[in-house]
């Protein structure tokens, strides 16, 4: 079985979960502007407008990190370190890669499903993607910290750490129970 | 801080374009290109959820965000905010600009956390435009299955060991 190529996602600039979010900004700038007042409406619109230039260099940094991840990675290396009967070590080292691993659903989704095909067993592929969504360093840092702030990221990262863990441990423990995960029909 | 940040973050970017070049130009080129498009494309999310979040934390009345998921909310917040996670549609910037307008307008930070955790791991769109297509799809329920405690657990860890 070969690895199919990432589907394709046609992007757009603009869609509907980001219309609704656009609706409901510009009903909240209306509420605080009567509300408030011009003074207090300028004053917030211009700590916003600064957070968002603030972040622009950041975002830029990650996309261009997330492409170029995308296209040098070498998939087959990263995933024979968490092989099939890896253990609680093969769980760790999961977690670690995804702790390390840059980059976007596109990137992280095919380099789990590489996993797989390298005969990574569901507990170790669960911790990866568990573990990148919620300590990945560098989500955190482009999306989470300007929104947030250090502290609050810190001290959510901490309480997130050993939850990349719990969850491939579960994974395994639903598959010892029968759970089929792979698919037989290939 | 934010200094440091984006010096970290460009000598990634430096180190990969720089391996990336040393393999050949057609690949540092993909890569940029790539990388400036996706930029460009995440724009306009990010102004409209940056400059709206502020505005809704600012229009959002205390008095209603902080008895349904204000510090006092406990259990019952964190399940609220857990369940508004797995149902909040979009990418990082929607999720994040609501989690930061609920704590600036009086959210508890574990309820908080307890939402971003949730919708980073089961929002339910997500698993379907992305998880779906690229993985076995069995992988992927057994995974949002066993995430379904996890952001109770990071509520109740972030509980312990108490606000920074």
């Amino acid at each position: 079985m070969t690895k199919p190529a990432p589907p394709r996602r046609r992007r757009r600039a603009f869609d509907w979960s980001t219309a609704a979010i656009a609706f409901l900004a510009i009903a909240a700038a209306v509420t605080v502007y009567v509300r408030d007042g011009r003074e207090h409406f300028l004053s917030i619109l211009l700590g916003d407008v600064t957070l968002f230039a603030d972040m622009l260099p950041k975002v830029l940094a990650g996309c261009l990190i997330g492409a170029f991840v995308t296209l040098l990675l070498p998939r087959e290396m990263v995933a024979r370190w968490v092989g099939h009967e890896s253990g609680f070590a093969g769980l760790l080292i999961a977690a670690f890669f995804g702790f390390l691993l840059p980059g976007g659903p596109i990137t992280i989704y095919p380099v789990a499903g590489a996993f797989l095909v390298m005969g990574a067993d569901a507990g170790a592929v669960v911790a990866f993607i568990v573990s990148w969504t919620l300590i990945g360093y560098a989500r955190a840092l482009v999306w989470e910290l300007p929104f947030f702030g250090s502290d609050f990221v810190i001290w959510r990262i901490i309480a997130a750490l050993p939850l990349p863990i719990v969850a491939g441990l579960l994974a395994r423990a639903v598959v010892r129970a029968g759970f089929e995960y792979r698919e037989n029909t290939q | 801080m934010t200094l440091a940040i984006n010096i970290l973050l460009w000598s990634v970017v430096a180190i990969l374009a720089f391996i990336a070049a040393m393999r050949g130009r057609v690949l540092l080129n993909e890569g940029s290109r790539t990388g400036a498009m996706e930029f460009i494309l995440l724009l306009p999310r990010i102004g409209i959820g940056v400059v709206g979040s502020g505005f809704l934390a600012e229009a959002l009345p205390n008095e209603w965000i902080a008895p349904w998921l204000g510090p006092e909310s406990g259990f019952f917040g964190v399940v609220i905010a857990t369940l508004g996670g797995a149902l909040t549609p979009g990418g990082p910037v929607v999720g994040f600009s609501i989690g930061a307008a609920a704590l600036k307008s009086g959210a508890g930070a574990p309820q908080v956390i307890a939402y971003s955790t949730a919708w980073a791991l089961y929002a339910i769109h997500r698993l379907i435009i992305w998880e779906v297509p690229m993985m076995p799809a069995r992988i992927v329920w057994l995974r949002a299955a066993v995430s379904l405690p996890l952001p109770f657990m990071a509520a109740a860890l972030a509980m312990v060991l108490g606000r920074p």
